[in-house]
């Protein structure tokens, strides 16, 4: 325990749910005491011990790294994704972020697109289909080509690599005001069609994308921001400025269909 | 030509069409704001102008018709962008809080659309939908030297200012315009731009009820 650590008591106001096709509604649970130094996670795993302990059903939460990186955890803490923090996904969010005393709500990430399987965990794997849709490049196998052959210039590959940066948490969907999934989107079409390797399909991957998005029930991009404001990686909305310049030309410029 | 179609009834396609429509009622509203300015410079100047406009012939039908057309359309299209972004969110949050991505601007377009739809009703039956006797100026006078209507007229037309305020710099991002060296000015360019004409057009109503030989 660091010199700054305290212990604090909490609210939290969670929302429980069976699965998603039983009623929902939130539960007033007492943290118990919580040190500062502990993850959003972490406290959670000191209240379902204690839920455990007295023969309730624990918490079901999404988590795995608990490094910000791979994109599992993420609710939606006091109205956002993620909790307050900027650039932070929630095993990242520390318990010093919160005052003694404080009420936290936790709601699971909600859209239409992501069906509710219980408690915080919500099924996201309509992002998945969206990668499989085209967000790949398709290359023959065999052995590794000399990485220098095709030269990128170092702005290219910075802009790529920070569309690259995205994790698929979902939390743009669940940030927007309209359940949109274009900063997802825009940032697995921008990562690829920025590259030499994937050029050759960039048309088609951005028509496909596109429409499967639109397929999936994700709402409409309003241009509000919110996205890029809850993205844990800071994507930015640039890339979704040139997902809108990548479609219009590959719907009315390209061969593809 | 099935493309077409299918391109504008996706959901880029649609946002593109909001900025389309949106971006040919601006440009009439730039037209609309420096021609009202003409009221600033006195009766005979705004009447010469009123007359100038009128002697258009054959285009003011034209022009009419094609307004209509746009603006039920950019109303049509942002109901129905309503309606699905509605049902993407079945299951509302308890609490919303934004991160600051939103502004007071982007939050209200729906209201302020609301707004601006009512106020070009009640303002076309003021001064388009009248019989000519007389002089437009007097029009002008007799109307906003009422309370009420000087009240009705700054609200429309700073809810009009407000809706600009992001609608103007939401255009270029819908159709895919952005450049790190002019995309973040353009974006206070537009809040400001749109706060001004705001500003311009509720001029007039303030003169009206405070200046007793405003277009006299």
């Amino acid at each position: 325990m660091s010199d700054t650590s305290k212990i604090i008591n909490l609210t939290l106001k969670i929302w429980r749910q069976e699965n998603g096709a039983s009623a929902g509604a939130f539960k007033n649970y007492p943290s118990g005491p919580i040190s500062t130094d502990m993850s959003f996670l972490e406290m959670l795993d000191v209240v379902n011990e204690a839920l455990t302990r007295q023969g309730e059903e624990p918490v079901a939460f999404d988590h795995d790294c608990r490094e910000g990186i791979c994109g599992a955890c993420g609710t939606v803490i006091n109205g956002q994704a993620h909790g307050h923090q900027q650039g932070t996904t929630l095993c990242q969010l520390h318990m010093r972020n919160f005052k003694d005393g404080d009420t936290i709500v936790i709601e699971p990430f909600r859209s239409r697109a992501f069906p509710l399987i219980k408690d915080l965990i919500v099924d996201r794997s309509a992002l998945d289909t969206l990668v499989a849709e085209g967000g790949y490049v398709s290359v023959n196998t065999g052995g590794a080509i000399e990485a220098n052959t095709i030269l990128v210039p170092q702005q290219t590959a910075d802009q790529a690599l920070d569309a690259s940066e995205c994790i698929g948490c979902g939390a743009c969907v669940a940030a927007c005001p309209n359940g949109s999934a274009m900063l997802f989107v825009s940032a697995k079409v921008s990562q690829l069609a920025l590259l030499p390797q994937g050029k050759p399909e960039r048309a088609k991957r951005a028509l496909a994308m596109v429409r499967k998005m639109d397929e999936l029930g994700f709402g409409n991009c309003g241009n509000e921001r919110e996205c890029e404001a809850a993205c844990p990686k800071q994507i930015s909305i640039t890339n979704i400025a040139r997902l809108n310049r990548e479609f219009f030309k590959a719907s009315l410029f390209s061969r593809e269909k | 030509m099935g493309f077409i179609f299918r391109t504008f009834s996706s959901s880029i396609g649609k946002k593109m069409l909001m900025a389309a429509s949106g971006s040919f009622l601006g440009l009439f509203i730039l037209i609309h704001v420096v021609g009202n300015s003409t009221s600033f410079l006195g009766r005979e100047v705004f009447l010469s102008y009123a007359h100038h406009l009128h002697s258009l012939g054959f285009l003011i039908p034209i022009f009419e018709l094609t307004m209509l057309t746009v603006f039920s359309f950019h109303i049509v299209l942002a109901l129905l962008l309503l309606l699905e972004n509605r049902k993407a969110r079945p299951q509302r949050y308890a609490v919303v809080n934004s991160r600051g991505g939103r502004t007071f601007g982007s939050k209200t377009m729906i209201y302020t659309g609301g707004i601006i739809l009512v106020f070009v009703v009640v303002h076309l039956l003021n001064f388009h939908f009248i019989t000519r006797e007389l002089p437009i100026a007097d029009v002008v006078r007799n109307t906003l030297q009422q309370p009420g209507y000087a009240v009705f007229y700054i609200v429309g037309v700073l809810a009009l200012g407000l809706h600009i305020s992001h609608g103007f710099w939401s255009l270029f991002q819908s159709f895919g315009i952005e450049h790190p060296k002019y995309t973040s000015t353009l974006d206070r360019k537009a809040a400001i731009s749109g706060l001004m004409v705001g500003l311009i057009f509720a001029l007039i109503p303030v003169l009206a009820l405070l200046v007793p030989g405003f277009l006299l």
